[in-house]
């Protein structure tokens, strides 16, 4: 393994000045954003830090119930993350359903990847089952953000259509498969165009980050190549969970529309 | 075929008791607001009534599956719904989501020429005008041939001899087949000539129900 430059403060506190530049930037075309560059900056900041003694603790001390809290932990973030994204009022269903689809859909992809495609053992290495989860609730919550955006809109603005639908004897399965097939569609295609784009427009954070550690690219490749397969599969499983359950919340025991 | 009995629905509606006969030809006038397209609503279970009952065939519409009761009791909009695609996805579509089977293209110019509406199969409906789009819905709703027909203000946006020809055409269909017709009528003209029963409703009340 290469020798990897540790950053020295000094050099840390240089990188700073992208986001000075941005900011005098703003300021000086009068574009009202400096509260949320700054904002967004120091909670950046802390949250990495804090995070980072935590992991390092965690790794150090490696225990089923650390893994376990810190998994609870990002999953209920990411709920609220997709409630707080989502601009429009959500049903108590909806909301259900959107923790029920991310909690299945990311655990299943979560245990089949450390199972299965690692083989880990024990299964909650916090060093991969942590980081692992966390790429894909990520991902996940944000594609269910997107998913919800879409179905919601579809919702409201084909009601028309839908009600015509159901006039004719549709059923609500029938009468909103174009809506869910086109929330579906919403939901998983960043994740689909971020892997066409992969190792030739960006390189990926997670491999990046092993590279610049000093792990080989032919072993983060690897690792790479096996997490974006994963985050695929995870966001797919969520997301289908998601429209498959959601659409039911729009309608009553009667294959009404709930207006 | 329908009984109404203390039927309430938010301020729109409040129908003491009301009887739709069967195998006839039943038209509902009224002012705008006066609860007609609600009533159509509830007798396709699209809505459902805070208080009373609506009796289908002597059962109560809230004990029969909504989704198989609508595939019965079909209502077709005053603004129909025209799903994209062609003519003739249009025209199937009511078939696909009713389960039943499809039809060849010499049905399907059978019954364009039914609703009077000589455009090409492979035409986009959604360039169709307001009128055509009303008779590709009706046509969509007599290839489906249910038991009855819950009509809002089927020709609203047809001329007045394009108004006759396809309501007559309709009449003459429900007749022969022996199917249960309620249609809301802007024109009183139309429910005197091919209605056999008549309902008027007034600030979403029954002001009178009589036989023709």
């Amino acid at each position: 393994m290469e020798n990897i430059i540790d950053l020295t403060l000094i050099q840390l506190i240089s990188a700073y000045i992208f986001v000075l530049i941005l900011f005098i930037i703003v300021k000086i075309k009068g574009i009202p954003r400096e509260k949320e560059i700054l904002v967004g900056s120091i909670r950046m900041t802390l949250q990495l830090v804090l995070v980072g003694y935590l992991l390092a603790y965690v790794f150090e001390n490696s225990h089923v119930i650390y893994t376990v809290v810190i998994i609870i932990v990002m999953e209920i973030f990411a709920i609220i993350n997709i409630f707080q994204r989502v601009k429009r009022d959500l049903s108590v269903d909806l909301k259900k359903v959107i923790a029920l689809s991310l909690v299945t859909g990311t655990l299943i992809g979560q245990f089949y990847f450390v199972l299965v495609v690692l083989g880990l053992s024990p299964w909650y290495e916090p060093r991969y089952f942590i980081t692992i989860a966390g790429m894909m609730i990520g991902n996940s919550m944000t594609g269910i953000a997107l998913g919800v955006d879409r179905l919601v809109d579809g919702m409201y603005s084909k009601k028309h259509l839908l009600e015509g639908a159901l006039m004719l004897g549709a059923t609500p399965q029938m009468a909103c498969k174009d809506i869910v097939n086109n929330s579906f569609d919403a939901a998983i295609l960043p994740t689909l165009n971020s892997m066409v784009g992969m190792g030739i427009v960006f390189l990926p954070g997670m491999m990046t980050g092993q590279i610049l550690s000093g792990i080989s690219p032919l072993i983060a490749i690897e690792y790479q190549i096996a997490i974006m397969l994963g985050i695929v599969g995870c966001v797919s499983l969520t997301v289908f969970i998601f429209v498959q359950l959601a659409y039911k919340t729009f309608f009553n025991k009667y294959s009404q529309l709930i207006s | 075929m329908f009984s109404l009995e203390n039927v309430k629905y938010k301020n729109i509606l409040n129908i003491k008791k009301l009887d739709i006969p069967q195998e006839k030809i039943t038209c509902i006038v009224g002012e705008s607001g006066s609860g007609k397209t609600t009533l159509l609503k509830l007798l396709n279970n699209l809505i459902s009534c805070d208080e009373g009952d609506i009796l289908y065939k002597s059962h109560s519409i809230y004990n029969i599956d909504p989704v198989e009761l609508r595939r019965k009791v079909i209502m077709l909009a005053q603004d129909p719904a025209i799903f994209s695609g062609t003519v003739k996805d249009n025209l199937l579509i009511g078939l696909k989501f009713a389960e039943k089977p499809l039809v060849d293209d010499e049905k399907l110019q059978e019954v364009l020429e039914q609703v009077n509406l000589r455009k090409p199969l492979a035409n986009l409906a959604e360039q169709l005008s307001g009128g055509e789009k009303q008779r590709l819905a009706l046509g969509r709703v007599l290839l489906m041939n249910p038991e009855v027909f819950l009509l809002d203000e089927p020709s609203s946006a047809m001329d007045e001899e394009t108004e006759e020809l396809v309501i007559e055409s309709m009449v003459k269909d429900v007749r022969k087949n022996k199917k249960t017709l309620v249609m809301i009528t802007h024109a009183k003209k139309i429910a005197r000539k091919y209605g056999d029963y008549l309902i008027e409703l007034k600030n979403g009340l029954v002001l009178s129900a009589k036989e023709l």
